[in-house]
């Protein structure tokens, strides 16, 4: 017996050393000069925590535990292997994999422990399996949304938030009713499989550009069933962890509500999509200026000060690398060049970022919204690349705008704003752009990539430095 | 069970509060690489689903805790490679080394 507790003792002090650990990491994170700091801190608290636990004097099955872990790493490098346009995806999927995790240890616990569950326990329990188990489903069919398996497209319906409320509503009143009557073990399936219904249908009304918000709020719920894990268990270090990932989750959906202007409440209740505006209101016909790659580059090689403005129209044309192409062309001739990121700016939060870091653009060129906007107007040009909505100036000044009150990077602002473009169709939000029809404006059609590409041809070829 | 409630409740608090802190000091650059960090630790979880599996307690148990294992685990080694390969990416444009 006093060797089982002077082992645990050893165990519980290694789970201490691995929280300190993980503050750490993400303490590191702050900079990018020290953030792979955090991870080599996380990786270490993360082996002594697994080590820790298989000295645990309960395990008797060591087989089917090495099964599982080496399984689970077989599945793991590939998935951390994946191209960074994909990241998004992968970052959904890795939300459901941890949700899943949280749900079946919740079911297998509470089937261990039924009927002879403490009303505490079983809050904390039915907690951990509804969190985990929208959390699961939700984070699937996002994961789905942003690899264009399911339809980006908002899927609504009439009553939809009603159905939803109902559904929570039915779980959290099974969930009290099984607190109150632990015997009653065959509601638990029912209250699982309500989640999952329910994380299906949260996420299918969600469009792709809302796709930041719902990542990050999914990540906060998949922390916060993890949490309630660590009470079912009574585990410190899961604790821990858990409250790290919610409130990390919860600081990137406040700050991209934030960036979109939805009140946070809005995103709580998981609201999204709201803004599809019946557009289309056919416009008298405006008149839009446009430029060939020539024109476009004798303005960017006689510039000072470019600001590129990337969305995720550059990541899907996958033209991350010959933007940094026309960094280093433009670059070369002398003219300063940064890129305005904003906050919602792709799928992700950071996404812009990820993609042209790895493209080599230098990180000290790469500006969030607030330290860039004050520049705009001692810009010369401001070269928007596949972004749209976060450039709409309608935001600043049309109230009757389904997007005004949104922070936007302030293009409009600059000497001369070009925009590569597609086409003149409205952007995914289904709202038009003042921006297209102002005279400083020129519009670039085609191709992100090709677009860029022919810029860059110019430049190289136009001879006198 | 009180008293270790109410501790574990503490414990809540305090973490999510050193969380907040900690995590409001990111740069925007890495937020990104940040969400999949804190998504490989949050998969510390794999350590509940160990006990839960190697205790084998109940075959429902065994089965659920190994799936929870392997989805845990891929969650620790993805996230850790993945931050990792991004932190790389991330180059200054001013050489910090002599």
């Amino acid at each position: 017996m006093t060797e089982f507790a002077g082992s645990q003792t050893i165990i519980e002090i290694i789970y201490l050393v691995a929280s300190a650990l993980f503050i750490l990491s993400l303490k590191w994170m702050s900079s990018p000069t020290t953030a792979r700091h955090g991870v080599w801190a996380g990786e270490i608290g993360m082996v002594l925590a697994i080590g820790g636990t298989l000295l645990h004097h309960g395990i008797i099955d060591y087989k089917l535990v090495m099964i599982g872990l080496v399984l689970g790493t077989i599945i793991g490098v590939p998935l951390g292997k994946v191209q960074m346009t994909a990241v998004p995806q992968r970052t959904a999927l890795s939300h459901a994999f941890g949700a899943l995790c949280v749900t079946l240890v919740g079911t297998a616990e509470f089937y261990l422990r039924t009927p002879n569950v403490p009303r505490f326990m079983m809050s904390v329990l039915s907690l951990e399996v509804i969190l985990g188990g929208l959390t699961f489903t939700g984070s699937l069919m996002a994961a789905g949304k942003l690899q264009e398996i399911l339809p980006q497209r908002p899927l609504t319906y009439k009553g939809q938030n009603l159905v939803n409320f109902l559904l929570l509503a039915a779980a959290v009143v099974l969930a009290v009713y099984l607190v109150l009557n632990p015997g009653e073990k065959q509601l638990f399936p029912f209250i699982l499989a309500i989640a999952l219904v329910f994380g299906v249908l949260l996420v299918i009304p969600i469009g792709g550009a809302d796709m930041p918000t719902v990542i990050s709020l999914l990540n906060s719920y998949a922390g916060l069933s993890a949490a309630a894990m660590g009470f079912v268990l009574n585990s410190k270090l899961l604790i821990i962890a858990g409250a790290l990932d919610g409130s990390s989750g919860l600081i990137l959906s406040i700050i991209m509500s934030k960036a979109m202007n939805r009140s946070f409440t809005n995103v709580l209740f998981g609201a999204f999509g709201q803004v599809q505006v019946a557009a289309g209101t056919p416009q008298e016909a405006k008149t839009t200026r446009s430029a060939t790659p020539e024109e476009a580059a004798a303005i960017l090689s006689a510039a000072n000060k470019v600001v590129v403005v990337p969305g995720y129209g550059m990541a899907v044309a996958q033209a991350q690398h010959k933007v940094r192409e026309l960094y280093d062309a433009l670059t070369k001739r002398g003219v300063d060049v940064r890129f305005a990121i904003h906050p919602v700016a792709g799928r992700m939060p950071g996404h812009m970022n990820v993609l042209l870091a790895e493209a080599d653009i230098p990180y000290d060129r790469l500006m969030d919204m607030e330290d860039i906007n004050g520049d705009f107007p001692q810009t010369d040009v401001a070269l928007v690349i596949g972004a749209n909505d976060v450039t709409n100036p309608a935001a600043r000044n049309d109230a009757s705008s389904p997007i005004y009150g949104m922070p936007i990077l302030d293009v409009d602002k600059a000497h001369t704003a070009m925009v590569i473009k597609r086409g003149m169709s409205p952007g995914f939000a289904g709202i038009d752009n003042p921006l297209y029809y102002l005279d400083k404006t020129l519009m670039l059609f085609g191709d992100a990539k090709s677009f860029v590409n022919s810029i860059v041809h110019e430049l190289g070829g136009g001879g006198h430095s | 069970m009180g008293s270790t409630l109410i501790d574990a409740l503490f414990i809540f608090m305090l973490a999510a509060f050193i969380g907040f802190e900690v995590i409001r000091r990111v740069s925007p650059l890495l937020h990104t690489p940040l969400m999949s960090l804190t998504n490989a630790l949050d998969a510390i979880a794999v350590v509940g689903a160990i006990v839960l599996v190697g205790e084998h307690k109940s075959t429902l148990s065994a089965v659920l805790g190994t799936i929870a294992v392997v989805a845990a685990t891929s969650n620790v080694v993805g996230g850790f490679l993945i931050t990792d390969r991004m932190l790389k990416m991330f180059k200054s444009s001013r050489p910090t080394k002599p």
